[in-house]
């Protein structure tokens, strides 16, 4: 009853925000970047927000699936493969937010045959694409045993299996071994990249020597271990809710939980530790960097969103006995999951929003040129549609591959390892 | 052509302003110029800027650069209604601003403008984070430049700038281009390429910034100023204030500048090596 109901809840949030972002997706292709807040003084806003928010996710939640794959970790066996799903989905949604930020989306091809080797963006686009195939493959690989198998039945899902593995009807014990091996070499491979990829994003940000909010060698580390912590909480959300983990994977479900406050409590400390430093240190351009975010016009995404939703709450729950109640695991990873969004929020606007040459924006009057920068209804819109589609995709692709425990296939609920 | 000293000032030397050089401090603190201020407090000579001004030792044909005199400027902002006018740009780009108090008040409570173009550094960051090699440093004569075909307008050269002398064309536009009047025809000669607004397309959706006028440049790449061939900002000053031309050339009037009077540069800490200097 309780799982039906997550279920309906999760298939009208989808469709409602993809209707609530049908108009701010047509306001974008139609009229490009004017109905946007950002300008020259704040040049990224929530589209970059949520672009890192997102494969932040997809990075923790391949990560997670690493335990599986490349660890063998028998707890977390059951979530497997849902966490490499969970990663390919987030990845798609990665990318829809940031070919809506590009001036010019469709020359995005440009940084393949114009690399410039010295850029921080150039290696991470490179990246994102190495880990999208990576990650692909190895969802296939997983699968591909599953998809034969129910390739045999009669019907349409069973034709569209049969195009998936090109026909294929190999379902001997050899084949899934060699799937096995494949699958445990990719993700391997997939460790390394995974770290690269987001720690990379993380460099993008703390190599720019005139942003003393980002400038160090903290921002990578500190990128990862969010990923980490955003990624495996929404993965118990989404086994909460898809693989009726709340009963059939209790076990599972409470021990990423306990991964989860261990990953949340090393980026409180992370985040404390850049408070103290860069307050005692006295700089006064960082200083003004970390006032901005915790007393500036955006306090509120600190102090309410970031720890009280995102941190404090989840903390509580995660310490206390309630730890043992998968349901309010549940409840506080979606906390978590949802609150990281206000972390990335945290990270790119108050980096931006501050003058570079005191007094420049009062230079000429113009709405680009401010460090006051609040996201327009399109640009919210605009990220809600991505999250209304990627929940729908996230939908039609558990209920469509045959990763349901309790699809006809029997190897499904043991997982491939 | 003996280049124009301003004479009415008397030099800065360290001996004659020692009553001030705590304030001169002060103010090189808050410019964050950090490595000069330590040179001026321990007595030692301006090393760092010597070097840079004398190093001619580049491949360059040029090093075009502006020296500034702040001394000079009175505010009238006609330098970005020139820029304006010349490169016509849209709504909320300038390539030159005129900021008041950017480098803090003047004793007695006396405005400081603080003129900025782009600087056209010689280790420009901007360029450095460009992903696809769009913005580049010119071999012939160090001016910064964008192609504005190769851009993919991702914002990230914005975002390294720490003199945010970028600006991202959002497609907007002056009511004398909405509404379709003769201006709307009239093409911006940046870069020699003389485009027109036109909705999605080039500049819009691209970074922009100053580039020295280059499209005014002769075709050995030399600036004519009895000709009229030169940065309209530079051009149009009605105090002189902004003084252009080719370090390389020690006998330039920029070059000369540099020796008479005192330069600063902006955030020298960053290692950025701007191609324009202060006189305060």
């Amino acid at each position: 009853m309780f799982e039906k109901a997550l279920k309906t809840a999760f298939w009208s949030t989808g469709i409602i925000l993809i209707l609530a972002g049908a108009w701010a997706w047509y306001d974008r292709w139609a009229n490009a970047d004017q109905d946007t807040n950002y300008g020259s003084l704040v040049p990224w806003g929530l589209w970059v927000a949520v672009y890192i928010y997102f494969i932040g996710l997809s990075a923790g939640a391949f990560l997670v699936s690493s335990l599986v794959y490349v660890f063998q970790i028998k707890r977390f066996e059951p979530i497997g493969r849902l966490a490499l799903f969970t990663a390919v989905i987030t990845l798609l949604m990665a990318l829809l937010s940031i070919s809506a930020d590009l001036g010019h989306t469709f020359r995005a091809w440009h940084v393949l045959v114009y690399p410039n080797f010295a850029s921080p963006m150039a290696w991470m686009i490179w990246l994102y694409t190495a880990y999208f195939i990576l990650v692909v493959l190895e969802l296939w690989f997983v699968l591909r045993h599953d998809l034969v198998v129910a390739a045999t039945a009669a019907g349409a899902k069973a034709t569209l299996y049969r195009i998936l593995v090109f026909g294929s009807k190999d379902d001997s014990p050899a084949m899934i071994a060699s799937d096995r091996q494949i699958v445990r070499i990719l993700a391997t491979i997939g460790v390394p990249l995974a770290i690269m990829f987001h720690g990379g994003v993380g460099s993008l940000f703390g190599v720019i020597a005139s942003r003393p909010g980002w400038h160090g060698g903290l921002f990578p580390i500190l990128f990862l271990v969010s990923a980490l912590a955003s990624g495996g909480a929404l993965l118990v959300v989404v086994s909460a809710v898809f693989q009726d983990g709340l009963r059939r994977n209790r076990d599972t479900v409470l021990a990423l939980g306990a991964l989860v406050l261990g990953l949340l409590l090393l980026d409180v400390l992370f985040q404390v530790s850049e408070a103290l430093v860069g307050f005692y240190g006295n700089e006064p351009d960082k200083v003004e960097n970390l006032k901005l975010i915790y007393s500036g016009p955006y306090w509120p995404v600190f102090w309410f969103w970031q720890i009280g939703v995102g941190t404090f709450i989840p903390l509580v729950i995660l310490a206390l006995p309630s730890r043992k109640d998968a349901r309010m695991v549940a409840a506080a990873s979606a906390l978590i999951a949802v609150g990281f969004l206000s972390v990335r929020l945290n990270i790119v606007i108050p980096g931006l929003a501050s003058e570079q040459v005191k007094g420049l924006s009062d230079a000429f009057t113009s709405d680009r040129v401010t460090t006051d920068y609040v996201p327009s209804a399109m640009e919210w819109l605009f990220s809600a549609g991505i999250v209304g589609i990627g929940l729908v995709l996230f939908g039609i692709g558990e209920w469509l591959l045959p990763n349901h425990p309790d699809s006809s296939s029997e190897e499904v609920s043991h997982g491939i390892a | 052509m003996a280049p124009d000293l301003d004479t009415a000032n008397e030099p800065i030397t360290l001996e004659a302003r020692t009553v001030d050089r705590r304030e001169m401090l002060e103010r090189l603190a808050k410019l964050g110029a950090g490595s000069l201020a330590v040179a001026l407090a321990s007595g030692s000579s301006l090393a760092p800027i010597g070097r840079a001004v004398a190093s001619n030792s580049t491949s360059q044909k040029f090093r075009y650069g502006m020296v500034i005199d702040t001394k000079r400027c009175v505010g009238c902002k006609a330098c970005m209604v020139a820029c304006k006018a010349e490169n016509k740009t849209p709504p909320g780009v300038s390539y030159t601003v005129v900021v008041e108090n950017g480098f803090g008040e003047r004793p007695g409570g006396r405005p400081l403008f603080l003129t900025k173009p782009c600087f056209h550094c010689n280790e420009p960051p901007c360029v450095k984070v460009c992903p696809v090699g769009a913005t580049y440093k010119r071999k012939q004569d160090g001016i910064v430049v964008v192609d504005y075909d190769r851009c993919i307008g991702c914002r990230y050269c914005i975002v390294a700038c720490p003199y945010q002398a970028r600006y991202f064309d959002f497609g907007e536009n002056y009511p004398a281009v909405t509404d379709k009047t003769a201006y709307a025809g009239v093409p911006s000669p940046e870069y020699r390429r003389f485009r027109t607004r036109e909705e999605g397309k080039s500049p819009v959706g691209n970074v922009r910034k100053c580039t020295f006028c280059l499209h005014l440049q002769d075709a050995d790449g030399g600036y004519d100023k009895a000709s009229g061939r030169w940065p309209a900002c530079a051009k149009t000053c009605t105090g002189h204030a902004i003084h252009f031309g080719d370090f390389n050339d020690p006998q330039s009037e920029v070059s000369l500048l540099l020796t008479q009077r005192q330069p600063v540069r902006l955030k020298e800490e960053l290692g950025t090596e701007p191609n324009v200097y202060y006189l305060l």
